[in-house]
C-alpha cells in the first residue's frame, strides 16, 4: 500500500507493531493506542520515532499529554464512509495544535483527499496505487473553500471581504 | 434572488469537472460499485427500480426563470419531459443515463444549479419558507441566512460522512412553514430584547421508522454564532451518533438516547471551544450576502385595483383567488400558489412545457422568481393585483389554475412503488384516486383546510406522520396494505399522526378516507371549525368507529 507524504508518494520509515508484537532495537515503530498508553515511557525513551494508532471510536483529548513527544498520529477510516476521524483530526490541529505527522490509514481513497487534506491530515496510505499516483493532481481540484479549517485555505467569506475592501480602496 | 459571484460559480464548476471524473472511472470500471455508490449519492444520483434517480437542489426555494428553464430543458434532453418537485425543495428527474448525467450537471451549472448533497449521509440542501421575503409580518428574510448555510455545509470538510443524513429549515414567521419541527434542525429567526437577529434552535426532529418533534436545545443563539453552534451539534454527532445501525443513526435518535438536557451540554461544551473563532460571523460578512440578494422594484399600487373588481364577478376565477392568493407584505402585490395537484395527476409533478410557460409568466408577472414549497406547488411570489386575471387565465390553460392548495387534493405523495426501490406499496395512485374523489371543488371547500400526506413505505418521504390524514403503505403478506393515521401536523404545532385502526387494502383507502371526511363533517361543530381541531377535540375513536363499524 503506498504511502504519500508531502504530497507525494514516499517510504513509510515506521513499522506498525500489533498489540503483542516484540518491541524492536531500533527504528520507527506505530504502535496502538491501547499499547501506547501502556508502555508509554518505555516506547518513548528508545531511539526511534513513535507514531500511535488511535480508533476513531476514542477520545482524543487522551492523546493530549503525549502530543509533544509523539512523531506521528494514525487516525482510522475502517470504511472511506465513517468520518469520525475528520472530527479527530481538525481537533488534533486546531484544538491541541498538534504538528507532527497526520496520517491517514484505512480505506483512503482518491475522492477523499481534499476532505481530509482540510481536516490537516498530511500523510495518506491510500488503497489504490492509481490513486496515489493522482494525489496531486486530486488536491488540486478545488480552488474555493467555503469553511475555515486549520488547513488555513482562504475562504470564500473571506475572499469576498477582501475584494470588497480592496474595491473599496479603489472608489 | 441571490446572485452567483464568481466563487461560486467557481465552486459548482469545479464540482461538476470531479463528477465527471468519478462517472468517467466507474464507467471504466476503475472505481466499484460500492465505492461509487456513495460518491454519487453525494451528488444528488439514486439507483431506483427503472433507472438512474437524479435529485437537484433548489435552496431555500427560490428559482430565477433562467433556473426553471435550465431544469425544463434537463427534463427534455435528458428525461422524459416532466420533473417532480419534492417535499424538500428539491425536483427530481426519474430516467437520467448515467453518462449523460456529468452533461446535465454541466448545463444547470451554467445557472447557478447544483446537485451537490441532495443524498447521502451529510448536510442536505437547506430549506426554507417559500414565502420568505414577502410574508408580512416576516421578521427577517431567512434566506440571507440560509444562503450563509447553505455555503458553509457544502462540501464540508468534517461532516460529509456523517452517521446518516442531515437537514436544516429555517424560518422567520410565526406560522412555520418550512416544517422545521421534523428537522434534524430546525432555526426560528428572532429578535432578541436588544433587537438583535439570532435563533431559536431546535434539534432532533424527523420521521422514518422513529419520528420525533424536534426539541428546543437553545432559546437564542445569536446570529453571529449561528455557524460555531451549528458546527458544535454537528460535531458531536459526527463523533457520537451511532454508526451500527442504519434505522437508530439519525440525530434524533442520539439526542433521544442522551436526553435533550445531556446532549445540550455536550454541544455546549462543544460550542464553548469555537464560538470565538474564524467561524464567528461579522455584520459585513451578512450584508455582503445581503447585497447580492436583489428585491423587485415595486410599484405603489392601490390595495383593490379595477382589474380585480372587475373580475370578481367571475365566479372561476373568484374561486382560484380565494384558494391560491395570498397577502403579500407590500401593499397592491400579492404571493400566488400554483397547485401542482391537479386533478388525476401525480402531485407535484411539471412538464417541461409547464415549467417553460411559467418561467415566461414569472418573468411577465413576478419579476423573474419562482418560489417551491414543501408541499410540492411553486408560487410567484411578487404578483401585482392588477395582474391576477390575466395571470389567472394563462395559468388556466397550462393547468395550473386548480383552486385546492391546502385542500383535500393537495396531497403530497412519495413516489412510491412506481419509482422508489425502497417503497413497499403505490403512493401516486392513491393520490390520483383521492383527487378525483374530491374532485368537486365546492365539496372540497366545505371540507376546508385539510392535509393527506402520503408515503409508500416506513421512511416516510410522503411525511405520512405529519398529514392531518396520513395514509403509509407497507407490504404485508406479498400484499400492499395501507395505515391510516389523523392529527398529524407540520406547522409550529407540530404533532404525530395517531392509527385510527387496521390496515386497510388498496382498493379500500379512497373509501375509508370518505369515511374519515364524512365523519368529520357530522362531528364539526361548525363550519369553521377545521378538520384537525375537530380530531383535537374529539380525539381518533369516533373516526374509528365510522370507518370500522361496517368493516
Amino acid at each position: 500500500m503506498p504511502l504519500v507524504n508531502g504530497g507525494k508518494i514516499a517510504d513509510d520509515s515506521f513499522v506498525k507493531l500489533a498489540v503483542d508484537t516484540p518491541l524492536p532495537e531500533g527504528g520507527d515503530i506505530l504502535v496502538p493506542a491501547e499499547r501506547f498508553l501502556g508502555e508509554a515511557d518505555a516506547l518513548l525513551k528508545r531511539s526511534g520515532k513513535v507514531g500511535v494508532i488511535w480508533p476513531n471510536n476514542r477520545d482524543i483529548a487522551e492523546l493530549v499529554p503525549y502530543l509533544g513527544k509523539i512523531a506521528a498520529v494514525a487516525l482510522v477510516f475502517p470504511t472511506f464512509r465513517d468520518g469520525r476521524a475528520y472530527s479527530q483530526a481538525r481537533l488534533l490541529r486546531e484544538r491541541y495544535n498538534y504538528r507532527g505527522e497526520l496520517r491517514a490509514t484505512g480505506q483512503v481513497l482518491r475522492d477523499q483527499f481534499v476532505f481530509m487534506l482540510r481536516a490537516g491530515f498530511d500523510s495518506f496510505e491510500v488503497k489504490k496505487q492509481a490513486d496515489a499516483e493522482a494525489f496531486m493532481q486530486t488536491a488540486k481540484r478545488y480552488s474555493v473553500f467555503y469553511q475555515p479549517t486549520g488547513d488555513g485555505r482562504v475562504t470564500a467569506l473571506h475572499r469576498r471581504m477582501q475584494l470588497r475592501h480592496s474595491e473599496g480602496v479603489g472608489t | 434572488m441571490y446572485a452567483y459571484d464568481e466563487i461560486d460559480r467557481t465552486l459548482v464548476n469545479e464540482r461538476v469537472s470531479e463528477f465527471r471524473d468519478q462517472v468517467k472511472r466507474r464507467l471504466s470500471g476503475e472505481l466499484t460499485e460500492d465505492e461509487f455508490k456513495i460518491l454519487r449519492l453525494q451528488n444528488g444520483v439514486y439507483l431506483q427500480l427503472h433507472a438512474y434517480m437524479f435529485r437537484v437542489a433548489i435552496p431555500y426555494g427560490t428559482l430565477a426563470t433562467n433556473q426553471l428553464r435550465a431544469l425544463a430543458h434537463v427534463a427534455r434532453k435528458y428525461d422524459r419531459g416532466y420533473g417532480h418537485f419534492t417535499t424538500r425543495q428539491n425536483i427530481q428527474f426519474n430516467w437520467i443515463k448515467l453518462a449523460e448525467l456529468p452533461d446535465a450537471l454541466a448545463d444547470l451549472a451554467e445557472v447557478g444549479i447544483h446537485a451537490m448533497q441532495t443524498s447521502g449521509n451529510n448536510m442536505r440542501n437547506v430549506t426554507s419558507d417559500q414565502w420568505a421575503g414577502v410574508a408580512p409580518g416576516e421578521i427577517e428574510d431567512p434566506r440571507i441566512w440560509s444562503e450563509l448555510i447553505r455555503q458553509h455545509t457544502t462540501l464540508h470538510p468534517e461532516f460529509s460522512f456523517l452517521p446518516r443524513k442531515f437537514k436544516i429549515a429555517i424560518t422567520a414567521s410565526d406560522h412555520d412553514r418550512a416544517a422545521i419541527k421534523i428537522h434534524d434542525i430546525g432555526l426560528r429567526l428572532i429578535k432578541n430584547e436588544k433587537g438583535e437577529t439570532g435563533f431559536e434552535v431546535l434539534v432532533g426532529g424527523g420521521l422514518g421508522r422513529t419520528p420525533f418533534i424536534a426539541k428546543t436545545i437553545k432559546h437564542f443563539v445569536h446570529g453571529r454564532d449561528i455557524l460555531s453552534y451549528i458546527e458544535a451539534i454537528l460535531r458531536v454527532y459526527n463523533q457520537y451518533g451511532r454508526r451500527d445501525n442504519i434505522y437508530k443513526a439519525r440525530i434524533k435518535i442520539l439526542v433521544h438516547e442522551l436526553g435533550i438536557e445531556k446532549f445540550s451540554r455536550e454541544v455546549e461544551e462543544e460550542w464553548q471551544h469555537i464560538r470565538n473563532s474564524s467561524l464567528q460571523i461579522d455584520d459585513e460578512v451578512i450584508e455582503d450576502i445581503r447585497s447580492r440578494f436583489t428585491y423587485p422594484a415595486y410599484e405603489k399600487l392601490p390595495h383593490m385595483p379595477d382589474e380585480l373588481r372587475q373580475a370578481a364577478a367571475d365566479p372561476e376565477f373568484e374561486a382560484w383567488r380565494k384558494n391560491s392568493v395570498a397577502p403579500h407584505k407590500v401593499q397592491g402585490y400579492s404571493i400566488v400558489t400554483i397547485s401542482l395537484k391537479p386533478t388525476g395527476g401525480p402531485p407535484g409533478d411539471a412538464t417541461a412545457e409547464q415549467m417553460d410557460a411559467l418561467a415566461d409568466l414569472a418573468d411577465k408577472y413576478s419579476f423573474g422568481e419562482i418560489r417551491v414549497g414543501h408541499e410540492q406547488n411553486l408560487a410567484l411570489p411578487h404578483v401585482a393585483k392588477r395582474d391576477l386575471p390575466a395571470l389567472w387565465k394563462a395559468l388556466d390553460k397550462l393547468g395550473l389554475a386548480t383552486p385546492n392548495v391546502n385542500l383535500i387534493t393537495d396531497i403530497i405523495a412519495c413516489p412510491g412503488l412506481d419509482y422508489c426501490s425502497l417503497a413497499n406499496a403505490r403512493s401516486i395512485p392513491i393520490a390520483q384516486e383521492l383527487t378525483r374523489r374530491f374532485a368537486n371543488h365546492e365539496l372540497a371547500n366545505l371540507i376546508g383546510r385539510l392535509h393527506i400526506n402520503i408515503s409508500g413505505c416506513i421512511n416516510a418521504c410522503g411525511h405520512h406522520h405529519v398529514g392531518h390524514i396520513g395514509i403509509l403503505g407497507v407490504e404485508k403478506n406479498g400484499e400492499e396494505v395501507y395505515q391510516i393515521t389523523i392529527g398529524g401536523r407540520a406547522d409550529e404545532n407540530a404533532a404525530l399522526g395517531t392509527l385510527i385502526g387496521p390496515g386497510v387494502k388498496f382498493d379500500e383507502v379512497a373509501d375509508v378516507i370518505e369515511d374519515v371526511v364524512e365523519a368529520y363533517l357530522a362531528l364539526r361543530e361548525r363550519p369553521e371549525e377545521l378538520f384537525m381541531d375537530t380530531v383535537k377535540r374529539l380525539g381518533v375513536e369516533p373516526f374509528k368507529e365510522r370507518v370500522y363499524a361496517t368493516r
